[in-house]
């Protein structure tokens, strides 16, 4: 199988290389020059590095402000009946609107500038983070509660020692969700409207009609964003040690 | 306390706050319109034109290339997930390829999309492809893998062949994964072409919003939001019901 796909992978590049007109798709010589030109000189006022570090300081900016309000008020719903009867309607009204639609509203509130795009970021991480977490608390079998309520753990020590680790594995997988979300929409953001950052890279190639560096932008994207997922991965395993 | 109390209770709390905010003066009217504010907007967008249309018209043209992106996704993705689950060497070439695009966040091919197909039908249905596209090959793909191999030994004793085992064999079997996959391709669609539509469009509800924004006004970005969450659970609704007739049909 291994032969087959480099076979293929050999004919993508030869019909890449003569086949497709250079207007519409980069030959890639364009698409090396593009990328020299971006990391050596710069392009859109920034170099490349510069314009990763700028999104992927955004995100995680953002996801980290998610993950601090959402998980905790996940946990809380999931744990208390209470809670989740006080929180849940107004959660269920906000949850349908696509964190991409909060774009113009944080543009009208604050600008074109990074507070902006942090706060969407924070609405596109919040949901998910909200949601799988309380349940994973709801996926904690009831004798494990009943056994730490019958050796009377304190309230806090119930927390860190049976909520946490059990609803663990749910809440990386809303983590997860969380990261994408918070990837597709910084860059949604920095196309409407930015001053530096991937995303600025690909609006500013597509008002020069530069496809070359239109090309070397989604590269950027896609490979930042298997970066972090992969980060998360790792910080997946540390954490829950007991499940590898 | 009953927990129905306490529900009314938050959601009282929710738009007394905003209500209050909205009403001490802190924050502009154009900044935070209060709900009943933002309720007249919607309505008063429903009967006069704004930017061209009414929030109906460009709601449907929304809708229109949806349905376009959407179709497309469904109609390509299902049959090549299918055939990937059945055919090794067809797993083996598209699967690299595969994985290598899906990493590339599909607002990201707004650029592309407007250079190849325009800003005003094409563009914004080749974003919508590119988001609802995964789920639809993932699914399909399970699906097809996840047969039980019984039926797939029966089907051999009897001689079916390739193409037939696809249609007669994998398809319905894996209907219950492939309707799951169309919901989650349905939401990713949906919010992809918000997506497009701030960024590239002259009609349609995420320009509607853009517009709204580049005049300052919260309640019509606002209008936006709600109309977009609204269709968003109708079309969930939609295939949640799709979904339960067929397990229905399968007992």
């Amino acid at each position: 199988m291994p032969t087959v796909t480099a076979f293929l992978m050999s004919e993508v590049m030869t019909l890449w290389l003569f086949a497709v007109t250079p207007t519409r798709f980069p030959a890639p010589r364009e698409v090396w020059e593009a990328l020299r030109q971006i990391a050596v000189t710069g392009y859109a006022d920034a170099r490349l590095h510069g314009h990763i570090l700028h999104s992927v300081k955004l995100v995680l900016m953002g996801f980290a402000v998610a993950v601090a309000t959402g998980v905790p008020l996940g946990l809380a719903m999931g744990w208390s009946r209470r809670t989740e009867a006080l929180v849940n309607p107004a959660f269920l009204l906000i949850r349908p609107i696509p964190p991409l639609a909060w774009i113009p509203l944080a543009i009208v509130w604050l600008g074109l500038g990074d507070a902006a795009k942090v706060l969407v970021i924070w609405f596109a991480a919040f949901v998910p983070s909200v949601i799988n977490s309380y349940a994973g608390v709801r996926a904690i079998e009831p004798h494990m509660l009943e056994a730490a309520r019958m050796l009377g753990i304190g309230r806090w020590t119930l927390v860190r020692e049976v909520l946490v680790p059990g609803a663990a594995p749910m809440i990386f997988t809303g983590l997860r969700l969380s990261l994408q979300a918070c990837w597709t929409t910084l860059v949604a953001g920095e196309l409407i409207g930015a001053a530096a950052g991937l995303g600025r890279v690909l609006s500013q190639g597509a008002l020069d009609i530069f496809p070359a560096m239109i090309l070397v932008g989604m590269v950027g994207v896609a490979f930042a964003g298997g970066v972090m997922t992969w980060a998360l991965g790792w910080v997946e395993l540390r954490a829950m040690p007991w499940r590898r | 306390m009953s927990l129905r109390l306490l529900s009314v209770i938050g959601l009282a709390t929710f738009f007394g706050l905003w209500t209050l905010i909205a009403l001490s003066g802190l924050v502009q009217p154009q900044f935070l319109p209060t709900p009943s504010a933002v309720a007249q907007e919607f309505f008063r967008l429903m009967r006069e034109p704004f930017v061209g249309y009414t929030l109906q018209t460009h709601l449907a043209s929304s809708l229109g290339r949806f349905a376009m992106g959407f179709g497309l996704a469904v109609a390509i993705g299902v049959p090549l997930g299918l055939a990937m689950g059945w055919f090794r060497t067809l797993d083996a070439i598209v699967t690299p390829l595969f994985d290598a695009l899906r990493f590339v966040a599909p607002i990201a091919w707004v650029p592309f999309a407007a250079l190849w197909f325009g800003t005003g039908i094409g563009g914004p249905v080749l974003v919508i492809f590119t988001g609802a596209f995964p789920p639809c090959v993932i699914n399909a793909y399970r699906g097809a893998k996840f047969v039980e191999p019984r039926f797939i030994e029966a089907a051999r004793m009897l001689g079916v062949g390739n193409v037939r085992m696809v249609t007669e064999v994998l398809l319905p079997a894996s209907v219950p994964s492939i309707v799951a996959g169309l919901r989650i391709s349905a939401g990713l669609g949906w919010q992809s072409l918000i997506g497009a539509e701030l960024i590239v469009a002259s009609s349609g509800i995420g320009y509607l919003m853009v517009k709204g924004q580049s005049n300052i006004s919260t309640a019509i970005v606002m209008s936006g939001m709600i109309a977009i969450g609204v269709v968003g659970v109708a079309i969930d609704v939609a295939l949640r019901a799709l979904q339960a007739r067929i397990e229905r049909h399968r007992q």
